[in-house]
């Protein structure tokens, strides 16, 4: 029998679901619920921060890594649920889900390497 | 005393000589306190009605043969007290499997799957009996010890929606099974088994709902033998890519 190729996208979609299980609610706890409510000082978050975060090869990685990776997470989550759902055009929606994670990585990759 | 409280037990029955399509059929039985819901069926089979079909054989969860589906959940009907049920308990037979007959279920699709998987210790040249046996230490034991508790009762397949959209899915307990003699240390057959655990028809069917492990009378965790298969099928993937070998 022939290998599957299911590993391209499963890589990053198991990759990018530990992530948004365990990093992201830290994240919207900071960005949504600490920062906002001044449970942590609001120049934490300031766009002069952010900018010299993102300024950084280090920084870019890690915010390429937290867009790209649960956006392929969500793609693959979204197509297995239309199927649950019973929906029987797997090979348009995949298109469809994957096209976006896609386009989100690639924006996300030409908007970091321009700051 | 008090008296033993009867319930109504309805049976989706089906006799392929007299029946176009499974009916439903209603008896009334007594349930002690300690009775499961096996005990009702052999009181039907010996006091009521003869002609009911059912498999079972240990009375004690351990020869997996008398799965049925109890108000609609698969269950050992050996492990399944009454007590704990309404006065109306509906038995049909384990869903997702064709009928042979009452609660009698074809199983040979699975039968084929686990045979393609190889279940037993596979090693590339045999050691010589005069050489003694395979020693392993506890650690190695412990890696599949959990798997080898799988006993066949097909309850995980009953609850899988993947298995129940497309039965070409290899399955939960199959795969636990393969997983099993992976991780034994005794074991050389991880390439050979690949070929069917990699397929399309093989991990890649599941979404990880987890009903299996959920319904798993012997908590063998099918659902995690399937994930950890992904991430090693994933390495695996890559590293044939690369040129790699494993
Ligand atoms: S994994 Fe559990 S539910 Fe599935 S066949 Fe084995 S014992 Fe039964
Ligand atoms: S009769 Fe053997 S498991 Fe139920």
């Amino acid at each position: 029998m022939a290998r599957s190729h299911k590993p391209i996208i499963w890589g990053p979609f198991a990759a990018g679901g530990t992530l948004a299980a365990l990093i992201m609610p830290v994240l919207i706890f900071v960005t949504g619920v600490a920062v906002p409510l001044g449970i942590l000082p609001p120049e934490s978050l300031s766009y002069h921060r952010a900018v010299a975060f993102a300024g950084t090869w280090l920084g870019k990685l890690i915010l390429f890594v937290f867009v790209s990776l649960p956006a392929w997470h969500a793609a693959h989550r979204a197509r297995i649920t239309v199927h649950d759902l019973g929906v029987r055009l797997d090979n348009i929606v995949a298109l469809v889900v994957y096209g976006l994670a896609a386009t989100l990585t690639i924006t996300a990759v030409v908007a970091l390497l321009r700051i | 005393m008090s008296e033993t409280r009867t319930i109504k037990i309805e049976i989706l029955r089906y006799r392929p000589e007299i029946d176009s399509s499974p009916v439903l059929q209603s008896y009334r039985v007594p349930c002690p306190q300690e009775w499961v819901v096996l005990d009702a069926l052999d009181y039907i089979k010996n006091n009521i009605d003869s002609s009911l079909s059912y498999r079972w054989s240990c009375h004690m969860a351990v020869c997996g043969s008398c799965g049925v589906m109890v108000n609609g959940e698969p269950m050992l009907a050996c492990k399944t007290f009454l007590r704990e049920m309404g006065d109306t308990v509906r038995v049909e037979p384990l869903l997702n499997f064709p009928i042979e007959r009452d609660l009698v279920v074809v199983i040979d699709d699975f039968l084929e799957n686990l045979k393609s998987l190889k279940p037993y210790i596979i090693r590339k040249t045999e050691k010589p009996v005069e050489e003694g046996t395979h020693l392993q230490t506890h650690a190695q034991l412990k890696r599949f010890k959990q798997y080898t508790l799988c006993i066949n009762c097909l309850l995980c397949y009953a609850a899988c929606p993947q298995y129940a959209l497309n039965t070409n899915f290899i399955g939960p307990s199959a795969l636990a099974l393969a997983h099993r003699y992976n991780l034994d240390s005794r074991d050389e057959g991880y390439a050979m088994r690949q070929e069917i655990v990699a397929s399309p028809e093989g991990v890649w069917e599941c979404s990880f709902v987890g009903a299996c492990s959920e319904v798993c009378p012997k908590h063998v965790d099918p659902a995690s033998a399937v994930q950890q298969m992904k991430i090693t099928s994933t390495k695996d993937y890559f590293l044939r890519f690369l040129g790699g070998k494993r």
